[in-house]
C-alpha cells in the first residue's frame, strides 16, 4: 500500500492526572476519506488539536509524508499542508466569499490587494470541487446558508493546497439536501488527491463517504478498518466498547 | 496551484461559471443593488436621504440657509467633525469605542501650544502633537488588546484623566491665543479660484484613473466587468456635485463689498485627501482587509493567522492621531487653546459615524459614511442655529437622529442575520 500522508504512532496526551490519549495510532492516505469516530470524551478533539498544532502531543511520533515532524503551532501545521475546517467554520460574515477564502494570505502587488487574481483563483477552487450552489463569489458570507458556508470553508483548504484536510463534524448543523452536497464535496476533495479525516457522530454519513473508519474508545484506537469490511452494528459496538475488534481477516 | 491546474486540464471550465456580481447590464446591476438594500446592506443611503430632507426643510424655513456664505460656513464647520468621525471609524469597525479621542486632541493641542511658546517651530510642534496622539492610541490599544480592559472603560478613564491633564498643562480657566498664520489659514482662508478647479480635476482624474485601472486589471484576468456606464454615472455625479459646489464656493460670498471672499476653504482639500488615503488603506491593503475581518469575527481572523492584537493597537493609534488632526482644525478655527477643548465633540463624532451608516457592531461601514453623517449633524446644528432655536433644541434633534440611526443599524443587522436562515 502507498505511504500514508499522515501517520501517528503511539500518541499520548495528558491533562494533569487525566490520560486522554493512551498510545494512539492513526494513518490517513491521499485520496481517501478516513472517519474518526468515537463517543464524547474518547479523545477525538484532543487528537485533532495535536495535528493542527493548537495543543501539541505529550509523546509519540508524527510522520508527515514519511518524515518525522514535531507540530507545535498552527502556522507550522498550515505550512506542512494540514488544514482544519472547524465545526463553527470561522468565517467572517461581513466579508465576501473571495475575501474569506484568502483571509490571512491575501495576494498583493506593490502593497495593494490583487482582487482580480484572488477572485479568479477562488472561482477556480470552487469549480475544481464542482460547486454549483454558490450564486456569486462576491456574495457576503452573511447571506449564505449553512451548507454554502461549509462549502466555502472546505474550498478554502483547496486554495491553500492542503495535503491533509481535517473536517470537524462538517454536517452536524445541516439539513438533508445540504448534508448530501457537503458529503459529495468531501468525496471530490479526496478524489483530487487530498487525504481527508472526518470527525463525525453520524454513522450513516460515515458509511456513505468514508473509505476507512478509525474508532477511538477511551483514549485508545480500538479499530482502523476499511469501511467495506465492516458494518454499522460492529462499529457501534467498537464505539461503545461492547465489541472488540479482532483484526481484519 | 498545481493541483488546480491539473484538475483544470482534465476538465477545462469556462473562467466565470460562477458569477461575481459584475455580470449583466445596467438594469441587472440596479436590481442587484435593490436586493442588497432589501437584505439590510443600506450603507449611507438613509443618511443621504436625511441630507436631502434637511436641505429642503431648512431651505424652506430660512432664507439664509442656501446663501453662499452659509454653505461655505457649513463646509468649514463640518470639516472638523468629519475628521473626528473618520478617525473614530477605525475603532468602531472593530466594535470598539474611543471616548477619549476629543480630549486627546485637546491635550495634544495644549502640548503643541506650549512647545511653540517654548520656541519650537510650529511645524515641529504639529509633529509632536501627532506623535503624542499615536502614543496615546498605542497605550489605549495595549490596554484593550493585551490586557483585555473593555475599550469603553479605558477610554472613559482617559477621557476623565485628560480633562485633568489639560487643566494642569494650561492652568485653571486657561485660554490662550494661537497666533500662527499658517495654522489659522486652514479654516479661515480659501484657495485661489484656479485651485478649486484644480481640485476638481484631481478628484475626477483620480476616480477615473482608478476606475479604469480596476477594469483593466479584471479584464487582464479574463474576468467580467460591470457595464462601463456605471463608472460613467459615478464620474458624472462627482463632476456635477463637485463642480457645482466648487463653482458656488468660487463666487464672492462676502457681505462687505470692499473685502471679497471667494474660493474653496483650504481645509476642504485636506479632508478630501484624508478620505481618499483612508479609503485606499481600508479597501486596497491587507491591513484594511484584516481590520474588517477582526471587526467581523475576531476568532476567525485569529485562526486565519491575523495578528489580532496588533491590528487593534494600530486602529487605536490611527484614531488618536487623526483625532489630533481634527483638534488642529478646531484650534485653527477658533484661534485659541483651552482646557475644556474636545469634551463634547467626541460624542458628536460617534453620532456622525453611526448616523452615516457605520455599524457599532463592528465590521461594516466606510469612511465616506462617516463624512456624510458628519454633514447631517453639522447641517442640523447650522440650520437650527439659523432658525434662532436654542442649543437645547439642537441637542434634542441630534439625539433623536442618532437614536433613529442606531435603530436602523440594529434592524438591518437583524435582517442580514435572518437571511442566513434561508437555505
Amino acid at each position: 500500500m502507498a505511504e500514508p500522508v499522515i501517520e501517528l504512532k503511539n500518541i499520548t496526551k495528558s491533562f494533569g492526572p487525566v490520560d486522554v490519549l493512551k498510545g494512539v495510532d492513526l494513518k490517513a492516505y491521499a485520496g481517501k476519506v478516513t472517519a474518526l469516530v468515537g463517543d464524547n470524551g474518547a479523545g477525538k478533539s484532543t487528537l485533532i488539536k495535536g495535528l493542527s498544532g493548537v495543543q501539541p502531543y505529550d509523546g509519540g511520533e508524527v510522520h508527515f509524508e514519511g518524515q518525522a515532524v514535531n507540530i507545535h503551532d498552527p502556522r507550522q501545521a498550515s505550512a506542512l499542508g494540514i488544514e482544519v475546517v472547524y465545526q463553527d467554520l470561522a468565517l467572517c460574515e461581513n466579508l465576501d466569499i473571495v475575501q474569506n477564502m484568502f483571509l490571512g494570505r491575501e495576494e498583493t502587488q506593490n502593497g495593494t490587494l490583487s482582487e482580480p487574481t484572488m477572485e479568479l483563483e477562488a472561482t477556480q477552487a470552487l469549480q475544481s470541487l464542482s460547486v454549483r450552489t454558490v450564486k456569486s463569489v462576491r456574495q457576503k458570507v452573511s447571506s449564505l446558508s449553512g451548507g454554502q458556508r461549509q462549502t466555502v470553508a472546505i474550498a478554502r483548504s483547496v486554495l491553500r493546497n492542503a495535503k491533509l484536510v481535517i473536517l470537524d463534524e462538517p454536517t452536524a448543523a445541516l439539513g438533508v439536501a445540504q448534508t448530501e452536497q457537503v458529503l459529495n464535496l468531501v468525496r471530490r476533495l479526496a478524489d483530487s488527491g487530498v487525504a481527508v479525516i472526518i470527525i463525525s457522530h453520524n454513522l450513516v454519513d460515515v458509511f456513505k463517504v468514508c473509505d476507512d473508519i478509525a474508532v477511538l474508545y477511551l483514549g485508545r484506537m480500538v479499530a482502523q478498518i476499511e469501511t467495506k469490511k465492516t458494518n454499522q452494528t460492529d462499529v457501534v459496538g467498537y464505539i461503545t466498547g461492547t465489541k472488540t475488534y479482532e483484526g481484519s481477516k | 496551484m498545481s493541483k488546480l491546474e491539473t484538475s483544470q486540464m482534465s476538465a477545462p471550465l469556462p473562467p466565470q461559471a460562477i458569477a461575481s456580481g459584475h455580470e449583466g447590464n445596467l438594469r441587472d446591476q440596479i436590481s442587484a443593488y435593490g436586493s442588497r438594500l432589501k437584505n439590510g446592506e443600506m450603507g449611507a443611503l438613509p443618511a443621504v436621504g436625511a441630507l436631502a430632507v434637511l436641505t429642503a426643510l431648512f431651505a424652506s424655513l430660512s432664507p439664509f440657509f442656501l446663501t453662499k456664505l452659509n454653505i461655505a460656513n457649513l463646509f468649514v464647520q463640518a470639516a472638523e467633525l468629519t475628521t473626528l468621525a473618520v478617525a473614530l471609524v477605525f475603532v468602531i469597525l472593530l466594535a470598539e469605542i474611543d471616548l477619549s479621542a476629543g480630549v486627546t486632541a485637546g491635550v495634544a493641542m495644549d502640548i503643541f501650544y506650549l512647545s511653540v511658546k517654548a520656541g519650537m517651530p510650529w511645524q515641529l510642534g504639529v509633529v509632536v502633537a501627532l506623535v503624542f496622539g499615536a502614543l496615546v492610541g498605542a497605550i489605549l490599544g495595549y490596554f484593550v488588546a493585551k490586557i483585555g480592559v473593555p475599550s469603553f472603560v479605558v477610554t472613559l478613564a482617559f477621557f476623565l484623566a485628560f480633562q485633568g491633564l489639560a487643566l494642569v498643562l494650561l492652568g485653571d480657566g486657561g485660554l490662550f491665543r494661537v497666533d500662527i498664520p499658517e495654522i489659522k489659514s486652514i479654516m479661515n482662508e480659501s484657495l485661489p479660484i484656479w485651485g478649486g478647479w484644480a481640485l476638481l480635476v484631481i478628484m475626477v482624474g483620480l476616480s477615473a484613473g482608478m476606475g479604469f485601472w480596476d477594469r483593466a486589471r479584471r479584464a487582464k484576468q479574463g474576468l467580467v466587468n460591470r457595464p462601463v456606464s456605471i463608472l460613467a454615472i459615478k464620474l458624472a455625479t462627482i463632476t456635477i456635485l463637485g463642480g457645482g459646489t466648487i463653482f458656488l464656493l468660487n463666487l464672492n460670498r462676502s457681505q462687505n463689498e470692499l473685502k471679497p471672499i471667494a474660493g474653496v476653504p483650504i481645509v476642504i482639500p485636506f479632508v478630501l485627501a484624508l478620505l481618499f488615503l483612508g479609503n485606499f488603506f481600508l479597501d486596497r491593503t491587507r491591513f484594511g482587509r484584516h481590520l474588517y475581518a477582526v471587526g467581523g469575527n475576531p476568532e476567525a481572523a485569529r485562526r486565519a493567522g491575523i495578528k489580532v492584537g496588533a491590528i487593534r493597537i494600530a486602529a487605536f493609534m490611527i484614531t488618536s492621531s487623526l483625532a489630533v488632526v481634527s483638534g488642529l482644525f478646531h484650534v485653527s478655527r477658533i484661534g485659541v487653546v483651552e482646557a475644556s477643548a474636545g469634551r463634547s465633540i467626541v460624542l458628536s463624532g460617534v453620532a456622525a459615524a453611526v448616523v452615516g451608516g457605520v455599524s457599532l457592531f463592528g465590521g461594516r461601514g466606510k469612511l465616506i459614511h462617516a463624512a456624510i453623517g458628519a454633514m447631517v449633524i453639522s447641517m442640523i446644528d447650522n440650520g437650527l442655529g439659523l432658525l434662532g432655536l436654542s442649543a437645547g433644541i439642537s441637542f434634542l434633534v441630534t439625539g433623536s437622529v442618532l437614536a433613529l440611526a442606531a435603530t436602523i443599524d440594529a434592524l438591518s443587522r437583524k435582517r442580514s442575520g435572518s437571511s442566513t436562515l434561508r437555505s
